[in-house]
């Protein structure tokens, strides 16, 4: 579709709102689940292809269907690639780093299905977004 | 003198630099024939295929390096008659870009990056181990063909330094003992 | 030591110190024994809390307030008011530049959470392969309102005000810049995306690129309606494939939305943008040879002028920007040039993107206002060093740069107070050293590679780095003498004020760093030290173009 007004393109920003507001620093609500999963060249050659690829299957295996698995770019923690982020609704994102697809079973099972973080793997962030 | 000789006078071909258009005449693949021919036919489609061949002689270049793997001499020569410009002029941007190669390549490429992030953490090291396991220098090829070893600028993996790799995989914080191991990896 | 109260920490600091914190400590004290808490309050000296533009700062504890700019003629107010009746002394608060409403508590500080995420606002937080998620956060509105709310001179002016500079490097004013190629009079210009990122360990163009590539895009539209451009070009190094499927994605995607075409808001305004790839050469960074580069051509740099603003890709006016200052454009429409210019220094806005790297705990990308020391990065976003190891050096910009020691660690980073000491922003590599690294070596390293990386155009840069190569070679093979250092001395100012372009008159830069910083180093590995300042033996044969 083409956009030809600033109207069209408020009303694009207003019906896609919903999806990113939810990944902004804050509580706001959101009806399903997202993982965000750093994927650029330092994220992929530390595995983050394997371990988006280890969420989309175990989340396929165990029909979780509103639970959605989304690439993003860098957030700049090297240190600790791959990075992802969760997402539920009503809770503040977490950041996890060192996410190898081993670990993958861990985020699922505890924090997506049982609601509690993972302490260990959670990455502090220290920055501020306009 | 100087532009007259022997009652000719030399017209400098000015149109030649601003050719546009891919030229028209058949060119024919070189006699030393190393490729089959479907690789030069590919270069030639894709180079019909342009809009425009000005200013497009470094991406034809990637194209080519693409198809054949390297640069060869034939290559280059092709290109040129192709484009209608001289040979010295292909070969003066392929020698100056380092991401161009005139050799051919081994079946797999082993990266060491030499990046400062991964040089500061010991790259160098990694590097002397590599040359002296393979028995070569950067950018040369091992005597079975199996690797060329080459010394790159930063990959961008500077958390995981220092970074080595082989074809598309990276193998990071690698540390001198395991250069064995990931040779080993390979020479099956 | 009885339990106090209260705590009153007040910075002492050398930049507080300079502001007069010495007296509001003595009133502090004066007025608290006079009003009776003496034994109750207890004024405490602390070291700098970083944040000497506001100095000086006094921070009451455990009210966890927090006060700036407080001259000695404030005590007597904080005293009365906060430690006697509990109330806030609200026109000391730091007031947040952004919302101008003030904050009390240090960790609601846009200055403390150290990090402002600017250029690279949506990286990591939106897919950076599907458009709606770049508009649903704001996208394209820029562009929507330059191109219907804005003349182009209005854009320019926006862009001047705001102060933004060149993020490659150079730090030239960036409406400025563009303000000179729309006044060029021709049919065609164009404007040009620098994406080579060729300093070895600078990788923060590389993430906005695969991260946020649709800022880059909406901005170079706007530059391109502000100067006077239909067409753009991205160039950029064929080593970052991936970026380069991101990019296409997005332009093929901002076409389909007719954000990039014809008629682009259903204004007279046709904008697209090609791809060219780079091919690994360091050099291209440089404007003129990038252009000679987007010709299909060795990407050697001209002599300027004239400027490629004046006579540049294919002899039109052409405008070329980093990648890092493109993702600034949107935000700065958007929000305004006043809200930009309220962030960093005086002569340097907003904020930089750095690569940290090198022997630090946390490795990685990292934004920060300007004006924030090298001690803050390293130390509070970088974590320190790696091992507990002791800090050595910093090198900043790359090979062009410089390395800074202990005693610069305090330096604001802006561009010129980096100049100042001796280093520069460059395009903001940042490589730690610890006390294991030689510096001899890590100069050689980088000569080694400006080495390589010259494009032979100019004689000084092409055989001056190749001798002074050797030369450091011998010297680190100790077989050096103190003539080797005189004639690398002599050559490192020869080629800097011999070469063409940027590349050359900056190659010498680790050497003459590292040789002021270091210079103990580079003696312990010379033969023969008998004379020690490092005037030798060696008498030139050619004294042309002599300088040390």
């Amino acid at each position: 579709m083409q956009i030809k007004s600033l109207e069209e393109l408020r009303k694009i920003k207003e019906d896609y709102k919903d999806k990113v507001k939810l990944r902004s620093q804050n509580e706001e609500a959101g009806d399903h689940t997202e993982i965000l999963v750093g994927m650029a060249t330092c994220g992929i050659s530390s595995g983050a292809r394997e371990t988006f690829q280890a969420f989309v299957e175990e989340l396929s295996k165990e029909k979780m269907d509103d639970t959605k698995v989304i690439t993003v770019g860098c957030v700049g923690y090297c240190h600790s690639e791959p990075t992802v982020q969760v997402i539920i609704k009503g809770q503040k994102p977490v950041l996890y780093g060192n996410v190898k697809k081993e670990r993958v079973h861990e985020i699922i099972e505890k924090h997506i299905k049982g609601g509690q973080p993972v302490e260990r793997l959670i990455l502090s962030t220290d920055f501020e977004t306009i | 003198m100087g532009n007259n000789v022997s009652g000719f006078k030399i017209i400098y071909r000015k149109e030649v630099r601003i050719m546009t258009k891919p030229q028209t005449i058949s060119v024919t693949a070189p006699a030393e024939e190393e490729f089959p021919k479907e690789k030069y036919d590919e270069l030639e489609q894709f180079i019909d295929g342009m809009e425009t061949t000005k200013g497009a002689l470094i991406e034809i270049l990637h194209k080519a390096q693409g198809i054949f793997g390297y640069l060869p001499r034939d290559v280059q020569l092709f290109i040129a008659r192709k484009l209608g410009i001289p040979g010295a002029e292909v070969f003066g941007v392929v020698s100056f870009y380092s991401y161009f190669t005139t050799k051919p390549r081994g079946k797999h490429t082993i990266s060491v990056c030499m990046g400062t992030a991964c040089y500061v953490r010991g790259a160098d090291k990694i590097l002397e181990k590599m040359k002296e396991k393979l028995g070569i220098e950067s950018n040369e090829i091992t005597e079975d063909g199996l690797f060329t070893l080459k010394d790159v600028r930063c990959i961008g993996a500077c958390g995981l330094a220092p970074v080595v790799m082989v074809d598309d995989k990276v193998f990071g914080r690698v540390k001198v003992e395991e250069v064995d191991d990931i040779l080993n990896q390979y020479r099956k | 030591m009885e339990k106090m109260r209260m705590n009153v920490l007040i910075c002492s600091g050398t930049g507080c110190m300079a502001s007069e914190s010495e007296k509001v400590i003595k009133n502090l004290e004066a007025i608290i024994k006079a009003r009776g808490f003496a034994n109750e309050v207890e004024v405490v000296k602390t070291g700098c809390f970083g944040f000497c533009e506001q100095g000086p700062i006094v921070k009451i504890e455990p009210d966890n307030v927090f006060y700036v700019r407080v001259g000695p003629k404030d005590a007597k107010e904080i005293v009365d008011e906060h430690i006697v009746k509990g109330r806030r002394v609200e026109r000391l608060l730091y007031k947040d530049p952004k919302e101008n409403k003030p904050i009390s508590r240090q960790e609601d500080m846009q200055f403390y959470k150290k990090q402002l995420r600017v250029a690279l606002r949506n990286c990591g937080f939106i897919n950076p392969e599907d458009i709606y998620e770049y508009i649903a956060a704001g996208g394209y509105e820029a562009l929507g309102k330059a191109l219907l709310e804005m003349t182009r001179d209005e854009v320019i002016e926006e862009i001047k005000a705001s102060g933004l500079r060149g993020r490659g490097g150079g730090g030239f004013p960036t409406g400025l810049k563009w303000e000179i190629t729309k006044k060029q009079e021709s049919e065609v210009k164009f404007i040009i995306c620098n994406a080579d990122e060729g300093d070895p360990g600078a990788f923060m163009d590389r993430s906005i690129l695969e991260g946020d590539p649709h800022s880059v895009i909406e901005a170079m539209a706007i530059g391109a309606y502000a100067i006077g451009a239909d067409k753009g070009i991205i160039y950029i190094r064929a080593e970052y494939p991936l970026a380069i499927s991101r990019l296409t994605t997005a332009l093929k995607q901002a076409r389909e939305a007719g954000l990039l075409g014809k008629r682009i808001f259903d204004t007279d305004f046709n904008f697209d943008i090609d791809i060219k790839y780079g091919a690994g050469a360091f050099v291209c960074g440089e404007e003129t040879a990038l252009i000679n580069s987007c010709e299909g051509k060795r990407g050697e740099p001209n002599y300027k002028p004239p400027y490629p603003a004046q006579e540049g890709y294919w002899g039109h006016p052409t405008c070329v920007n980093n990648v890092e200052t493109f993702a600034n454009i949107p935000v700065i429409i958007t929000k305004g040039a006043q809200w930009f210019a309220s962030i960093g220094t005086e002569k340097s806005k907003g904020t930089k993107v750095f690569a940290l790297a090198g022997k630090i705990n946390n490795v990685g990308l990292v934004e920060v206002p300007m004006g924030v020391t090298l001690r803050e990065i390293i130390y509070g976003i970088g974590g320190g060093i790696q091992g507990g190891r002791k800090f050595k050096a910093i090198q900043t910009g790359g090979p062009s740069g410089g390395v800074l020691t202990e005693k610069d660690l305090d330096a604001q980073i802006d561009y010129d107070s980096l100049l100042a000491v001796g280093s520069m922003m460059g395009s903001g590599g940042m490589i730690v050293m610890d006390e294991t690294d030689n510096m001899v070596d890590i100069a050689k390293f980088y000569l080694e590679f400006t080495m390589d990386e010259s494009c032979g155009r100019c004689t000084p840069c092409r055989i001056g780095t190749k001798r002074m190569y050797e030369l450091l070679n011998k010297i680190t093979s100790k077989k050096g003498t103190m003539a080797d250092i005189d004639a690398l001395k002599q050559l490192a100012y020869m080629i800097k004020d011999g070469s063409l372009c940027g590349l050359g008159q900056t190659a010498p830069n680790p050497v003459i760093s590292t040789m002021k910083h270091f210079w103990n180093e580079y003696m312990d590995i010379i033969k023969d030290v008998d004379h020690p300042q490092g005037e030798g033996r060696y008498v030139p044969k050619n004294k042309i173009g002599m300088k040390s």
